[in-house]
């Protein structure tokens, strides 16, 4: 049974490869970042996953309690998130000028303009 | 622009709430849960939820471009000049210690100024970012 | 002031990233980026001056004492490379007034300078830290505004170059946080030191295992090793020449620094390339990109291109040397990290002059320009002569020590393939100097005088350093050797 009690990694990999697959299979540039999106989102998860502590609580001096969950992967993961966040507003911001320039957001099509050029 | 009367009282009355929240959220993380982070994403969905409702032109005036451009660079460096102080004042970068007479005191002050820096930018560059893109979108509508 | 040196390093930068944006006027923020540039380089220089003689420098960030707190150390491996970075820096900005205001709107110019501050903060950043997660953090910001750079180019496929770096580099950065959330969860800690220690106590586990996958791989999507170079040709080649020439000096020698750091100074030689098969692992990417790369570069009609490609090729080396495993092969990795630098630093800044004046860089369109742009095709030709390793130029101090470390390891074959790919150099180069010098100006070309001094001289002190540090080894090879030994101490 301890496969199933650690169901919080499957759904740290299963998010991962589904992020990862988003990024490569799709040809759509949105899409993409999307995908990029649900990647990073698998490694927060992944993050505050073992800065769980068993029995333990919030991390905030509260009277009679003594077990605490481990607080420094939540910073850590604030930072990751923000940097998340940076990427793909500049990620989508890219995409809008690709798509004034190319009037296209799809890989193949713009590959194909590339191409004559 | 339709003008919908109830998402317009509504909001209106919802504005100070979100604002005030902001700031409890931006000076409470001395003590428990909260920064600036937190406190600067809750402020500039509070702007932008009045750029939804009233219309860029409107929440513009509220927040120019020029002022969100300077907010910017005004919260890294009051980030960044906390540290410098720090130096000067004999400690190392970023050691809130020696900002005031006892430590405890200076540690208040430390991170009570940078999280104030970190609000500042977070808040601009969120409107920022919701800006260029809506604008950009209506230019484009325009043409 | 002079125990706040280390932080100094990357506050500096820190400050004029957002007073550049503050002046907004492009000349002033043209003076508060050189100014930056040139702080940084003295900082480095004498922090270099004070790890030579002495102990490793470690920096408390707000006197919370490590491994709790963060920690920037300094020894002589990062104080080198903080020199490279930051001279390549110091260099480069003089060369930036006048090419920017060529290629850039008007408007855009002070937002050139913030990034480029932001981008020289986050790489100085990712080299002095003694904190994995805060090596992540400056990666980031040095990847994040490199990506910003490189679609100010003017070309529409900038833009795509640019979505594909960041694509490539984004998924790079999160394999290294996952690597480092797993020594993490091992571990227990972050600070450099304390996870090399704490490693050294414990047998191999599989999280370990895995954490050691995820970051050299991470590492090598950013350092652009074969065959995870994909993203390079395009964002060189599109990007504003200056951006070329910084981060085609820099970036990339950032990240072989991190992975000199992981595999040497976190996991040890042991795991590295004794439980983990990386050494023949890097042994055949690395030559493959040699031979590959420097092979694609001879077709390429886009001369920026060609020296992309042959950046893909000369990475090769670097990794080649790091794979050997020992003092001369790793020293032999530094130095050529240092020499590339110089030489394709300033290739692109010569070619950044090519550009200022015929608007392309082309090599149909450079025919007889030889004669048209003396100075900046001679500075070409040096550049490329150091590329190849002919003697008195760099790079035959760095393919000597190459081959020297490949013989120290008894890999005789490996030596004799450096000097195989070598050749490929020639041909590519080759090619240039016959369009430029042999053929003759079209019948339509204009009167064009060479590129403006102030664009002229730094790529002059580029090409210059690389002859000259051809010349007198010294530092380069000392501090080289000095910087392998220690790397190897640490892990052994």
């Amino acid at each position: 049974m301890a496969a199933v009690g650690l169901y919080n990694y499957w759904i740290v990999v299963f998010l991962m490869m589904a992020g990862f697959y988003i990024v490569i299979a799709h040809d759509n540039l949105v899409k993409k970042i999307v995908g990029l999106n649900i990647f990073q989102a698998s490694v927060f998860v992944m993050y505050i996953t073992f800065g769980k502590v068993q029995g333990g609580t919030a991390p905030i001096i509260a009277d009679g309690v003594t077990t605490y969950s481990n607080p420094l992967p939540h910073v850590l993961i604030l930072t990751a998130i923000v940097v998340g966040v940076a990427t793909t507003a500049l990620g989508l911001a890219l995409v809008v000028r690709i798509n004034e320039a190319y009037g296209t957001i799809e890989e193949d099509e713009i590959h194909d303009q590339d191409d004559d050029t | 622009m339709h003008s919908y009367l109830v998402l317009r009282v509504v909001a209106k009355l919802l504005m100070p709430f979100i604002m005030l929240f902001g700031l409890y959220v931006q000076f409470h993380g001395d003590f428990g849960p909260g920064g600036g982070f937190q406190a600067g994403v809750i402020f500039a969905a509070g702007f932008i939820l009045y750029a939804l409702i009233f219309g860029l032109k409107d929440a513009g005036k509220v927040l120019p471009r020029g002022i969100l451009r300077f907010g910017i660079a005004l919260g890294v460096l009051l980030f960044a000049g906390v540290g410098v102080y720090d130096m000067l004042v004999g400690g190392k970068y970023l050691d809130y210690s020696v900002m005031a007479q006892d430590p405890v005191h200076g540690q208040h002050l430390g991170i009570l100024l940078v999280e104030l820096g970190v609000g500042i930018t977070v808040t601009s560059v969120m409107v920022m970012v919701f800006f260029t893109f809506a604008r950009h979108r209506q230019t484009k509508g325009d043409d | 002031m002079i125990e706040h040196l280390a932080a100094l390093q990357v506050v500096i930068p820190l400050l004029c990233a957002p007073i550049c944006m503050l002046v907004r006027y492009r000349d002033w923020a043209w003076i508060v980026a050189l100014f930056g540039s040139w702080a940084c380089l003295v900082i480095s220089w004498l922090l270099l001056q004070q790890v030579i003689v002495g102990d490793p420098i470690s920096y408390h960030m707000g006197n919370w004492a490590p491994p709790l707190g963060i920690e920037y150390r300094v020894d002589t491996v990062n104080a080198f490379v903080l020199l490279i970075v930051s001279a390549i820096g110091a260099v480069v900005t003089p060369y930036a007034r006048e090419s920017v205001r060529a290629e850039f709107g008007v408007n855009r110019v002070y937002l050139f300078y913030t990034s480029y501050m932001l981008c020289l903060c986050g790489l100085l950043g990712v080299t002095i830290t003694g904190d994995a997660f805060n090596l992540f953090v400056f990666l980031e910001i040095s990847s994040l505004s490199s990506y910003v750079l490189i679609a100010m180019g003017k070309d529409r496929r900038a833009l795509t170059a640019s979505y594909q770096y960041l694509v490539l580099g984004t998924i790079g950065a999160t394999f290294i946080v996952i690597g480092i959330g797993l020594l993490y969860a091992e571990t227990g800690t972050l600070n450099m030191e304390d996870l090399a220690k704490r490693l050294a106590d414990q047998p191999l586990s599989r999280t370990v295992g895995a954490a050691f996958g995820f970051l050299v791989v991470g590492i090598s999507l950013k350092l652009a090793l074969f065959p995870l170079h994909l993203w390079l040709p395009n964002a060189y080649t599109y990007a504003p020449s200056v951006v070329s020439a910084f981060l085609a000096a820099t970036a990339t020698k950032v990240a072989v620094y991190v992975l000199l750091r992981f595999l040497f100074s976190i996991f040890n030689v042991k795991l590295s390339f004794g439980v983990m098969p990386l050494d023949t692992i890097l042994l055949v990417l690395s030559v493959i990109a040699m031979f590959a790369a420097s092979a694609v570069a001879i077709f390429q009609p886009d001369i920026k291109r060609m020296l992309a490609y042959s950046s893909v090729a000369q990475i090769g080396y670097m990794v080649l040397g790091i794979s050997f495993a020992n003092v001369n092969g790793i020293a032999a990795g530094i130095i050529h990290l240092f020499n590339h630098a110089l030489m394709k630093g300033g290739m692109f800044l010569a070619l950044g002059c090519v550009f200022y004046q015929i608007a392309s860089v082309r090599l149909d369109d450079m025919a007889g320009l030889g004669k048209r742009m003396p100075w900046t095709m001679a500075a070409f030709v040096v550049g490329g002569l150091s590329l190849i390793g002919v003697p008195l130029t760099v790079g035959f101090v760095s393919k000597w020590y190459l081959v020297v470390g490949a013989l120290d390891r008894g890999w005789w074959f490996a030596a004799l393939l450096i000097l195989l790919s070598s050749l490929l150099a020639v041909v590519y180069i080759w090619r240039v100097v016959e369009v430029a010098y042999l053929k003759p100006a079209p019948e339509n070309a204009g009167d064009i005088e060479d590129a403006p001094p102030s664009m002229l001289i730094p790529t002059w002190i580029l090409i210059g350093a690389s002859v000259f540090f051809g010349i007198n080894t010294d530092l380069t090879v000392g501090v080289a050797k000095q910087a392998a030994m220690q790397l190897l101490g640490a892990g052994g």
